[in-house]
């Protein structure tokens, strides 16, 4: 058995060009999914930790790990999630949310602010930036995000929930 | 019966609630009321969803007899369910589709907050995950209850026809029996008690605001948890399992 040539910091590299499925902007590492890659004597176990328990995405992602890396002919790759501890959005990293503001999605607040969940939070708008915004569905087109609009420049944009 | 038994019918409970109410839930989509809550109604059935598929493949995890989650919700008779009967009842208005996910989203948000002490790892990390979807439910719920009760006199009316209808399914979801006492004495089980007196202080104290009332009926529905259902069940299994018993086997 050849031993894997590429060390852990090798594939998390690889493992980070793997778009999120659901908001293509961001990659899996920076939505704080990938949680760690551990190298054996003959291959990778890559740890995944799921967003939101019916995430529909999971499996592409598992997909997509297992595509990447056998590109690049790393061996006998495995995929585990690990469901504990829990996914929160304070795990994405701030480049993340600063791309998501880009792509025009206001990234979330701190998980704290779910103790009240449909609170007075001000979201404020990724075009215009703007503090006047208001809450337009509580649930949006994927599990993780909510609908608002902005009362200043009045695009409707997308919220992703704190978790 | 041995611990991994009791486990396993452990898990198919909370895991067959989980699969149907996501069921019924997913009826609504492309018929709710208004967009927004087409939308937050089949975001409830996702979370449901992948909270029956945790709870599934950890049972057959279990069970040991190399099954997936997928055998277990497609290749079960409707006498090996175990989800109580307040999930299977058919959706009925959107006042009755919401009254129920009130009195169970309170439940599993009392449920599941317990949980999150069990000694079992496993269970222990869903009761986590599935808290923080839950609290959105019940929040979402509880709003919709205010809104109905103190909405219009036809609002009230149907919510009120909802409550009345429902309550006598809600004593099951605090049953126990051997499986969770034998569990219980390993501190893997929730203590129902609890649960019980908080959800009904919540159910009364919300239901009071909305100004609508909690029927004085003591007679209570038993039997899902046993696996004698309702008439409905059956329907819902012919559809959901039509699939994998015409075609064993197939694959997406």
């Amino acid at each position: 058995m050849v031993k894997s040539a590429y060390s852990k910091e090798d594939i998390l590299h690889l493992l980070k060009a793997i778009p999120d499925p659901e908001i293509p902007v961001v990659n899996i590492y920076e939505m704080g999914m990938l949680r760690d890659v551990l190298v054996t004597e003959d291959g990778c176990e890559v740890i995944l930790t799921p967003t939101y328990t019916g995430c529909p995405a999971m499996g592409l992602i598992e997909q997509d790990i297992k595509m990447t890396l056998n590109n690049h002919h790393v061996p006998n790759v495995s995929v585990k999630m690990v469901h504990d501890p829990a996914w929160t959005t304070d795990w994405m990293t701030d480049v993340a949310k600063d791309k998501l503001k880009k792509y025009g999605i206001a990234p979330p607040l701190h998980s704290s602010c779910a103790l009240d969940v449909f609170g007075h939070n001000i979201i404020q708008c990724p075009q215009c930036h703007s503090g006047d915004t208001v809450l337009l569905s509580r649930f949006g087109s994927t599990a993780c995000k909510a609908l608002y609009q902005c009362n200043s420049c009045r695009e409707p944009f997308e919220y992703f929930k704190c978790h | 019966m041995t611990t991994e038994q009791a486990l396993y019918k452990y898990c198919l409970r909370l895991g067959d609630n989980a699969l149907i109410q996501s069921y019924r839930l997913s009826e609504w989509c492309s018929n709710a009321p208004i967009l927004e809550e087409d939308l937050a109604l089949t975001n409830f059935a996702l979370d449901m969803i992948g909270r029956a598929q945790l709870l599934l493949t950890y049972a057959a995890a279990v069970e040991g007899m190399g099954k997936t989650d997928d055998d277990l919700a497609y290749r079960r008779g409707e006498r090996q369910f175990m989800n109580t009967l307040i999930t299977e009842l058919p959706n009925g208005d959107f006042a009755y589709t919401m009254t129920r996910l009130f009195f169970t989203s309170v439940y599993e948000y009392y449920y599941f907050t317990e949980l999150q002490n069990s000694a079992d790892d496993t269970l222990k990390a869903i009761a986590a995950k599935t808290l923080k979807e839950v609290k959105y439910h019940k929040a979402h719920a509880t709003d919709w209850m205010l809104r109905l009760g103190g909405g219009t006199e036809e609002s009230n009316k149907r919510a009120q026809t909802a409550i009345n209808a429902l309550w006598i399914y809600t004593g099951e979801l605090f049953e126990t029996d051997r499986t969770e006492a034998l569990l219980q004495d390993m501190n893997i089980a929730v203590d129902m008690p609890p649960v019980k007196a908080k959800w009904n202080t919540y159910v009364q104290e919300v239901l009071l605001e909305a100004g609508l009332s909690v029927p004085a009926v003591d007679y209570m529905q038993t039997g899902g948890r046993n696996g004698v259902h309702t008439e409905n069940l059956g329907h819902i299994l012919s559809e959901m399992q039509y699939l994998q018993r015409a075609y064993p086997d197939a694959t997406w």
